[in-house]
């Protein structure tokens, strides 16, 4: 398993091998398809749609469902405007969706397709609604392209005057999964606090079988609630790179307060995920929350040697990687190797000060690779590994356990319903990566040492 | 309803220029006189296809699987990272031969390659990967902003074989080329035919095959390589599951082409007729009844008596091996419907396999095959070019004095192209039962309305819709990926089929659709019924 993958490190410049990010438009397709009855549309050729949507159906195993321009060479040459514009008129007439959410590839970018200009010339049905991001693949990555949607929920349908007239707190939840979103109502709920959590792909991507298929599942942030979050009290933006941007276009355009927080990935972000919405709301944190963090608290002392000084790699997308990075070490493990393939230097300044202050010594990078990641490995090893499917090979070919952790996840099933963030989700964490270190630790005891009890 | 009707009111449903468009894709076999059917033209916009890319067919499929190669793709970082290990082409290497199977390589483009060219990044790349790997080839794929900013990636790969003395070969592949997968193949045969096949000197032994289109999905090539081999073939090359560069140099040294996927490789395999003189022959491996007619074809092709006498006495074994389970397993199918829809050859070879556990192939169609996969090689003359596909280079070879030669006389291949598909291809359709359907580019909005009318047992097709049918209470085999089964081909891989296939139709979990709660209101229905008359 990866065999050519040498121990000594060579500087790279242009090649990058295995990738820890991949492209701009399927962050958006997925954050379209946390609106209800909307449909993604690709304006590219259509393999990008092809590969976006396999990609996260692969991982949801739910339906992804979206549309292509599909450019042909004389479309990429004169511009995709009549390709378009087709399409709208097709998806509308045969998809009946009330919402069309276009995204853009390196194809239409490339060729400078005006999409504003495109969707104003088209016949676009009373009542229902275009929107578009720019979202070219050549920059940044899939986070960055969930970003541009997200934000451009926000330019076109957010109004209001952030007065709080709705009494709400807006809240982005990053390029979370399902069962994350779900946890963040949840939590809001139990505060008693009014949201309007967007995007919000639960219920969409994590539909039930009922024998009967729906196009647009029963969830997703209806329009209504998109265009009310310019009258909320705040919002409460999750996760830098994925939500920042939006919070920040709302907070500008219809002066709603934009609060940025890290992903409430841990007993600490979450405290201060939590500690934010009662600043903003002057509600109290009910006992159930408090009893849960006191349940997580708990676990962790009554665990602390199962993980205490393990060395940790953990590579994935910045919001989460930075997120994990905190919650390792308030396990008071070593997160030596971190990285992430998107690009940003916040990401190195804000893990590299983490690191410091829990004087751990460790080399963090963005626009990184699972090459190198696996050469550093080679050189210095880990005890366990965090991060996406493709950790595997490095796993595999190290003999490192894996905790599953982020996008995607293409070899194992449920992680979509579950969720990491808050106490709940960090009692889940713990209980993945406790249980893959004594996996391990029982596999690679001789029979004397092995333990019924640990 | 009857069947066409169900398809007429599908139909009703579109906008008249869709509804145009999309009759002539849609064939009911024995409906007229010829069974003919549009296809290999542009996607609809926003119509919902199963499409990808000139790119996936090019990398993803015929380039991807030649382990010992580096493959770059020249492009931002999506298109690399989405072929990456999604595809089951299996490969094992021998001590000593390089597999870069499971890695992904790309240059990665940035917002300044596209401003200012990428050709200096892919270069430097180019460089990188062979001093860090020292492969024994490199490839060059291009994505589609390449073409479209006029990165010359062939004058990089030139200059590249130069300076490291490897073949370092360029494939101008971007997206947006053709309406589909299938422009990619041709390109990617084109180079390969161009620049490989016939610069290798391997020594062969006798029956020597070469097996095309063939990529080993979940292992496939390798049960049909254990037949072939058991019965005493000697593969020099496959094109191109488990193949090597270095095994592929040599093809033109076989004495029979195996065509299995004739869709993506039927470019080779005319043209290494054409050069070399080896004919080939449409086998198919998928089924009991189509694997033991390909090797009889074969053994006769060779016409060696003791080589015919062996392919029996492996057909009699294998047989016997599995005749216990394929009959435990059509218990469990028999009587079952399904609907096919695969890429460009699968919705026709595993037609077969079905009927043999029982179940009947309603409807069938492909992706981005052309009109001779579905009415035979017969109608290549009647096929109108249209502009999207025109750009496709075709590549004309010419007879290669020094390596032709004929195994068989003139003589002797005309009598045997009587007897079997000898350089030919008769289609999907002509084996399909009248009244079936044949569907082109389904789309998504055609799929849902025919699986709630038709109701089938069973849907092959993908990923995209496998969740689909199956939230409808269908259960839905994946014919690209197997579901990551396999293999499926040959005699062991009909066994596994079977039983993937009836697992998935018998699961329990089919029963526990409803809850109970929805099936006691009822009675309570009927007792206000009963009310009301009162």
């Amino acid at each position: 398993m990866l065999d050519h993958t040498s121990r000594e490190i060579t500087e790279r410049k242009a090649l990058v091998i295995n990738p820890a990010k991949t492209c701009q438009p399927i962050g958006a397709m997925y954050a379209a398809l946390g609106i209800h009855n909307c449909l993604p549309h690709s304006h590219g050729s259509q393999g990008c749609c092809s590969f976006h949507r396999m990609h996260l159906t692969r991982h949801f195993r739910d339906p992804i469902v979206a549309s292509t321009s599909s450019f042909t060479e004389g479309a990429s040459v004169f511009g995709g405007g009549a390709n378009l514009k087709t399409s709208i008129k097709n998806v509308f007439s045969i998809y009946k969706p009330d919402v069309i959410a276009v995204n853009t590839t390196c194809l239409s970018e490339t060729i400078g397709d005006d999409i504003p200009t495109i969707i104003k010339d088209s016949e676009v049905p009373q009542g229902k609604h275009v929107f578009h991001a720019n979202t070219p693949s050549y920059a940044g990555s899939h986070v960055t392209g969930f970003s541009n949607m997200v934000k451009a929920m926000v330019t076109y349908f957010s109004q209001g005057k952030g007065d709080g007239s709705n009494k709400k707190v807006n809240i982005i939840p990053g390029y979370t999964e399902p069962g994350d979103m779900r946890e963040l109502k949840r939590i809001a709920k139990l505060m008693e606090i009014s949201h309007i959590l967007f995007p919000d792909t639960s219920g969409v991507v994590d539909s039930p079988m009922t024998g009967k298929y729906r196009m647009y599942p029963k969830g997703g942030t209806k329009v209504g609630e998109l265009m009310d979050t310019g009258n909320s009290m705040a919002t409460v933006a999750v996760g830098r790179f994925a939500s920042e941007a939006a919070a920040n276009e709302l907070e500008k355009k219809c002066k709603v307060d934009a609060h940025v927080l890290n992903l409430p990935i841990g007993v600490k972000a979450t405290d201060e995920f939590i500690m934010e919405l009662v600043k903003i709301t002057g509600k109290d944190v009910p006992y159930k929350l408090e009893e849960e963090r006191g349940q997580l608290v708990d676990i962790m002392t009554d665990t602390h040697h199962h993980y205490h000084g393990k060395k940790v790699a953990i590579f994935g997308d910045p919001d989460h990687v930075i997120a994990m990075t905190e919650f390792t070490l308030s396990l008071g493990m070593k997160p030596i190797y971190v990285v992430t393939g998107t690009p940003g230097t916040s990401f190195e300044k804000e893990v590299n000060a983490m690191l410091e202050n829990a004087y751990v010594e460790g080399r963090v990078k963005s626009s990184g690779d699972l090459f190198e990641l696996h050469q550093w490995i080679k050189n210095e090893p880990v005890d366990l590994l965090i991060g996406n499917t493709y950790g595997k090979y490095i796993a595999r070919a190290e003999d490192i356990p894996l905790v599953r952790f982020g996008f995607p996840n293409l070899d194992r099933a449920v992680h979509s319903y579950f969720p990491i963030v808050g106490y709940k989700g960090a009692m889940r964490l713990i209980e993945m990566i406790g249980n893959a270190l004594l996996d391990r630790a029982d596999r690679d005891a001789a029979d004397e040492d092995f333990e019924l009890v640990l | 309803m009857t069947m066409s009707k169900k398809i007429d009111s599908i139909l009703e449903k579109y906008p008249p220029k869709v509804k145009k468009n999309r009759m002539k894709h849609i064939v009911v076999k024995g409906k007229n006189e010829k069974d003919e059917i549009e296809a290999n033209t542009r996607t609809m916009p926003g119509i919902i296809s199963n499409r990808g890319c000139c790119f996936a067919g090019c990398k993803g499929v015929v380039l991807g699987p030649l382990r010992d190669v580096v493959h770059i793709v020249h492009g931002p970082v999506g298109c690399s990272y989405y072929t990456w290990g999604t595809r089951r082409h299996k490969g094992r290497s021998k001590d000593g031969e390089s597999n870069f199977l499971s890695y992904c390589f790309t240059t990665d483009m940035q917002e300044s390659d596209i401003v200012f060219g990428g050709e200096k990044r892919l270069r430097k790349a180019v460089k990188e990967a062979y001093e860090l790997f020292k492969p024994e080839a490199i490839t060059i794929s291009s994505t589609c902003p390449v073409g479209l900013i006029g990165d010359d990636i062939q004058a990089v790969a030139k200059e590249a074989e130069e300076e490291f003395g490897i073949q370092v070969m360029a494939f101008n592949c971007e997206g947006y080329k053709g309406v589909s997968q299938s422009a990619g193949h041709h390109i990617a045969n084109n180079v390969l035919m161009q620049d490989v096949i016939g610069t290798g000197d391997a020594e062969t032994k006798t029956y020597a095959i070469n097996i095309l289109g063939e990529y080993n999905i979940g292992g496939d090539g390798w049960e049909i390589s254990r037949i072939l081999g058991k019965i005493g073939y000697h593969i020099v090359s496959v094109m191109t599951g488990d193949g090597t560069y270095k095994e592929l140099k040599s093809a033109h040294k076989a004495d029979l082409n195996l065509v299995q996927c004739h869709r993506s490789i039927n470019y080779i395999a005319e043209m290494i007729e054409i050069k070399y003189g080896t004919p080939w022959l449409k086998v198919n491996f998928i089924g009991i009844e189509s694997t033991i007619n390909t090797l009889r074809n074969v053994a006769k092709y060779f016409g060696d008596e003791v080589l015919i006498q062996r392919t029996e006495e492996v057909i009699a074994e294998e047989l016997t091996s599995i005749q216990e389970a394929m009959d435990m397993y059509k218990k469990m199918c028999e009587g079952k419907t399904a609907l096919l829809f695969v890429g460009g050859s699968r919705a026709h070879h595993y037609q077969g396999l079905l009927k043999e556990l029982g179940i009947e192939t309603v409807m069938a169609g492909y992706e981005f095959g052309h009109r001779d996969d579905y009415e035979g090689r017969d109608v290549i003359p009647y096929i109108k070019m249209d502009a999207d596909s025109r750009n496709i280079p075709d590549l004309h070879v010419t007879k290669d004095e020094k390596n032709y030669r004929l195994y068989l006389s003139p003589e002797k291949l005309e009598a045997l192209k009587k007897e079997m598909p000898l350089s030919r291809y008769d289609g999907m359709i002509k084996e399909m039962k009248n009244g079936s359907y044949v569907i082109d580019d389904l789309n998504h909005f055609e799929s849902e309305e025919l699986l709630k009318s038709l109701k089938p047992s069973l849907f092959c097709s993908g990923i995209k819709d496998k969740y689909v049918a199956q939230k409808m209470g269908i259960f839905s085999k994946q014919l690209h990926s197997y579901d990551y089964s396999g293999p499926y081909a040959g005699f062991k891989g009909a066994v596994i089929f079977a039983k993937d296939v009836s697992m998935g139709m018998n699961t329990p979990t089919w029963g526990f659709i409803t809850p109970l709660w929805k099936q006691e209101p009822l009675l309570q229905g009927e007792v206000m019924e009963e009310v009301a008359t009162c």
